[in-house]
């Protein structure tokens, strides 16, 4: 397993992961852009003769409970106001999330990661530049908010996940989730060191 | 929050830095708690984006953390957009609203 990022010369980080942890990462990453390129923004205008002419902008918040998370309503007292902040941000805001998904994607697979992974004694050594190094900071916290809300992660639960027995399917994606917050941890403090 | 390491001690009393929160302008933008973000990470972003300095950044954190929200800048109502949109990509919990509280 992986020990983390550290830094690199010229203030960027380097990270090497195995087959397996470039792969899953590679997988996570996608799936992420697929939801956010996938589900269609909620429309905001109900009058039909105004939905078609409404091609701005989601105005009410994701159906999706990760989407919600990843855009939340920034009026919480003000619907209004909510809906016009959500039409001018979250188009903008899904591009920039899946490009900076897709460009995780792009540097696993030019670091050596194969199309399809094959074999397990491979190894991989992702090197990024600082501005590489910010996107991953924000992708992975994406990839986090993500499998914490599939998970229903809530403060002070540690003790729930912990006493989860190996068989529970969500005890998996849990080692993942907590996986994803060491690498995230690590690449912190090697941008901050 | 999530706290995979501790932050270094920090003072918590602090009331010059207070000042700079807590101005005359009237929007503010608030970062909410929520248990994903971690604390390292969260600081990292309010040093980055607002350019704070480390101490003032670890200080919101832990408003954040203990207090469940805190209000890490104030200005115009565009400004404070503006922020919160930069908060959301970073995938922090924002809101923004006028300075009554």
């Amino acid at each position: 397993m992986t020990s983390g990022f550290e830094p690199a010369r010229g203030g960027g980080v380097v990270i090497s992961l195995s087959g397996f942890e470039a792969d899953l990462l590679r997988s996570l990453a996608s799936q992420l852009v697929e939801l956010l390129r996938n589900e269609v923004a909620t429309p905001g205008a109900v009058d039909p003769f105004e939905a078609m002419l409404d091609f701005s902008g989601p105005t009410t918040a994701p159906e999706d409970p990760v989407l919600a998370r990843l855009f939340p309503t920034a009026y919480p007292d003000d619907e209004e106001a909510a809906g016009e902040f959500r039409r001018f941000t979250e188009g903008g805001l899904r591009d920039t999330k899946a490009r900076t998904a897709a460009l995780m994607i792009d540097q696993l697979e030019e670091a050596g990661l194969p199309p399809v992974l094959t074999g397990d004694d491979l190894w991989v050594d992702v090197e990024l530049d600082q501005a590489s190094a910010q996107a991953w900071l924000r992708g992975l916290t994406d990839v986090r908010l993500a499998l914490a809300t599939r998970l229903g992660i809530e403060e002070g639960d540690e003790d729930f996940w912990a006493a989860l027995p190996d068989d529970d399917p969500r005890t998996h994606v849990h080692d993942i989730y907590e996986w994803a917050g060491f690498l995230q941890e690590t690449l912190v403090h090697a941008l901050w060191r | 929050m999530a706290d995979v390491s501790a932050p270094s001690p920090v003072e918590l009393d602090q009331p010059a830095s207070d000042e700079s929160t807590r101005p005359a302008t009237p929007w503010v933008t608030i970062v909410w708690n929520d248990p994903v973000n971690l604390m390292s990470y969260v600081t990292y972003v309010f040093c980055t984006y607002f350019g704070y300095s480390k101490k003032k950044a670890e200080k919101l954190m832990l408003e954040v953390h203990h207090d469940g929200r805190s209000v890490v800048s104030s200005g115009t109502r565009e400004e404070m957009e503006r922020d919160v949109q930069a908060m959301h990509e970073y995938g922090l919990w924002a809101t923004l609203q006028r300075d009554d509280l």
